[in-house]
């Protein structure tokens, strides 16, 4: 699931500096042109390249929409098998676990995500969910926060996981026991303030989030607020090197149960 | 000749721009490219550009489809909507006249940044739900191609609104209203608020309601260069002037009633430019309002209010500037990092601000503290005496300030609301004598926040004559003729 976001980003990317390659040029030559050969070229590039605009604007636009679809909530299997069969699905669908309450771990399979045996435990709540690495969003997390059981979160390393997002979680405040942040590019103090609603937090992972600007002072914060938490921060990592820790993590994740 | 022909060609293009700019059609029309090839002419020309006596490179163009005036947050926000909403690709002409690019007098970086849909209006909750949306969205919404995206730097903290025993049941009812609107607010007791907020002192308080989605902070700045980017981006044009005359034409009419009213048309708009005595007659076919808390006066240069009073034609833009204070103090062992936008019962407010126990606030004084909005000068008193009294009994650990508050404020500043003294609320459409000028003015302190929501609406009304996503008709500026007003019960 992780590549081919990789090598989409790869192409937007390279995608990006070759254009501005090109109008780096057209602005260093532009003027000479205008006086010897008239405007036309000029005219032409730039038509050329309002269309080049218009065509990465609209390329921006459809990268939107893809996070968007797949974040959309599945109203119909909610309807038709209950939260947490809609719940599953969708994390598995993201390419994340999921673990019914005194079942085993269920990870995607990468193939077929939905598989048939899911549908036995419409009636299990789910008590936790890993969705690290996954594509989820601040409506996706619509298909979460219908889970009230849910005690355990993880959303390492979501790109699209915001200060925004953090705002909801006071709807699993009742449930929440576990939650970890580590390595969300998007998060920052703001959003961490609004963890105050979650105080049967046991467990909270803050740690390596580049978006907050001071770190230790920000957990020193987090601790005051819930006073009855576990906080693993900055230092936390440091100390115990997060090198092998995150390698685990990762051929843990993406193998098929 | 070449002028004069190029005048001639403008006059016909001008009707033709102002029947084509109501359907929202193509306005590219013979005047436009009559003045494209002259400046192309021009600029082949040998020594074209370079002549001072002739450069006009700084003024605005002779014609615009449409004229915002004021480059606030509202003005931009109606630039935005309108080019985004029209049919085709550069099919409206739009220029900003702002007169101060630095904007050190314009109230949007002046503003304490909140939002929130706490609101007794059904209008304002829907304004503010649909503006929170689009800041959500904001790098989806003024996303630049090649520009950084924007950081808004938006604190989902909330806002938590005290009411004594006197206010508790309009609280009650206020919330039941935007639950119904979709805001996500909860009531709480005294001992919850304590349980919640350790650091309050609840006694006065009956009843408190807090927003636990779409309410907090933004950095106002943020939004204004995003909108800037972005409406450059898509065409429009700014020019640095202040607008000082309106030449219009007028039509007597008669109502049904047999009343004679006179009908006016702004064809032009003169745009002095900055410090000296040039101005630039700019030809257009619809003119904004949203010169803030100068709208008033925007109002007066279009003859709005000069009339016999009680009638149509002698009702004022009833907007005038009002100074408002607002102070940043340190409290080492102040709230923490849970802390909310706090309105207490007494009007006085503060917010957290950054992490190092800093804080924000202020209050509204009364009508008769009122002070004068002549300059932006901080009056300290009134931090000693109206603002901090009330914070500190309502949150003791501010007590410790006593007699260390002059060296813990660390700075104050004052802004001016775009007070509407009639009834508090914004003022929205167009206005039915002067029928070709749009306000978008008149929030008193809840501008910033509704831009994004105003700005789409005044563009559907210009756009296609009548309100589509949120009916705003009863912040039409007729309500200040017929007497009605739209009271808005949660200002501060
Ligand atoms: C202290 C304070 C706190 C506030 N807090 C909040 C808050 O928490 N939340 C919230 O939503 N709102 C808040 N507001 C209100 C908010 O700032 C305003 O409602 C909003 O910024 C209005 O935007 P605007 O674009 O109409 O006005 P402005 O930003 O004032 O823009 C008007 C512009 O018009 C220009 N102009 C005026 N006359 C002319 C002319 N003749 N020609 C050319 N240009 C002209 C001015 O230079 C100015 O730049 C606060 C305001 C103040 C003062």
């Amino acid at each position: 699931m992780a590549a081919p976001r990789a090598s989409l980003h790869l192409v937007a990317s390279t995608w990006n500096r070759g254009t501005r390659g090109i109008r780096g040029l057209s602005s260093a030559v532009a003027p000479e042109n205008s006086q010897r050969k008239g405007r036309t070229l000029l005219q032409f590039l730039a038509n050329r390249f309002y269309d080049v605009e218009i065509l990465r604007e609209y390329l921006f636009r459809k990268q939107i929409s893809k996070v968007h679809k797949e974040n959309r909530s599945f109203t119909y299997i909610k309807e038709r098998y209950g939260p947490y069969i809609a719940g599953a699905y969708f994390v598995l669908k993201q390419g994340g676990a999921v673990k019914f309450q005194g079942k085993e771990w269920i990870r995607s399979t990468g193939r077929g995500y939905f598989s048939p045996q899911l549908l036995n435990f419409q009636a299990v709540p789910i008590e936790a969910v890993d969705a690290s690495d996954c594509a989820i969003n601040y409506e996706g997390l619509d298909n979460l926060l219908i889970l009230k059981e849910l005690q355990s979160l993880s959303l390492q390393r979501c790109p699209h996981v915001d200060d925004w997002c953090l705002s909801r979680l006071y709807q699993l405040a009742d449930s929440l026991q576990e939650l970890s942040l580590a390595g969300c590019p998007r998060i920052s103090e703001r959003g961490l303030a609004c963890l105050h609603h979650l105080q049967n937090l046991r467990r909270l992972d803050i740690s390596d989030l580049p978006a907050v600007s001071s770190p230790g002072l920000t957990q020193i914060l987090v601790e005051e607020m819930l006073p009855n938490c576990e906080v693993l921060g900055a230092e936390w990592a440091q100390g115990l090197k997060p090198g092998p820790e995150e390698q685990s993590r990762d051929t843990a994740s993406p193998v098929p149960a | 000749m070449f002028r004069g022909a190029v005048r001639l060609c403008a006059a016909r293009g001008h009707l033709g721009r102002a029947l084509s700019t109501r359907s929202g059609g193509s306005t590219l029309d013979w005047a436009g490219k009559v003045s494209e090839i002259k400046k192309k002419i021009q600029s082949v020309l040998p020594g074209g550009a370079w002549n001072p006596l002739y450069d006009t490179s700084h003024l605005p163009p002779e014609h615009s489809d449409v004229v915002i005036v004021g480059g606030g947050v509202l003005g931009l926000s109606v630039a935005y909507w309108l080019k985004r909403l029209e049919k085709q690709r550069g099919a409206i002409h739009v220029l900003v006249v702002e007169r101060d690019h630095t904007y050190s007098r314009a109230s949007t970086g002046l503003s304490v940044g909140g939002i929130r849909q706490q609101f007794s209006l059904p209008e304002n909750i829907q304004l503010s739900l649909f503006s929170v949306d689009f800041l959500r969205n904001i790098n989806d919404y003024l996303a630049v191609v090649d520009d950084p995206p924007l950081d808004l730097r938006f604190n989902p903290s909330g806002y938590l609104l005290l009411a004594s025993e006197k206010g508790a049941a309009i609280m009650e009812n206020n919330v039941k209203v935007q639950r119904q609107e979709g805001a996500k607010v909860c009531l709480m007791s005294p001992e919850q608020l304590r349980n919640k907020f350790p650091w309050i002192n609840t006694d006065g308080v009956a009843l408190g309601s807090y927003g636990l989605e779409g309410e907090g902070w933004f950095d106002p700045w943020c939004l204004l260069q995003g909108l800037r980017r972005k409406v450059q981006s898509m065409g429009v044009l700014f020019c640095h002037g202040e607008v000082t005359r309106f030449v219009s034409s007028s039509n007597l009419m008669e109502t049904i009633s047999g009343e004679e009213v006179t009908l006016k048309r702004i064809h032009e708009v003169h745009v002095k430019m900055d410090h000296s005595m040039e101005y630039q007659p700019v030809e257009c076919a619809i003119v904004i309002n949203a010169a803030g808390a100068w709208s008033g006066q925007i109002a007066e240069l279009a003859g709005i209010g000069k009339g016999p009073p009680g009638t149509l034609q002698g009702t004022k833009l009833p907007v005038e500037p009002r100074k408002r204070y607002v102070y940043s103090w340190h409290c080492p062992q102040g709230p923490g990092l849970e802390t909310p936008f706090v309105a207490d019962t007494s009007g006085a407010y503060f917010r957290r601000e950054g992490l190092g126990n800093n804080y924000l606030g202020g209050c509204s004084p009364t009508e008769e503290e009122e002070p004068d909005p002549g300059n932006l000068e901080v009056d300290h008193d009134f931090f000693q005496d109206k603002v901090w009294p009330p914070l500190a009994q309502r949150v003791p650990a501010f007590e410790s300030l006593k007699c260390l508050v002059h060296l813990q404020v660390r700075s104050a500043w004052a802004g001016y609301y775009d007070y509407n003294t009639f009834d508090q609320n914004g003022v929205v459409g167009p206005h039915p004598l002067v029928v070709n000028m749009y306000f978008a003015t008149g929030f008193s302190g809840h501008g910033l926040q509704q831009a994004p929501a105003v700005g789409r609406a005044v563009a559907e009304m210009v756009l296609e004559g009548h309100f589509q996503t949120i009916d705003l008709s009863p912040l039409l500026f007729t309500r200040f003729y017929l007497g009605e007003k739209v009271q808005e019960h949660n200002i501060f």
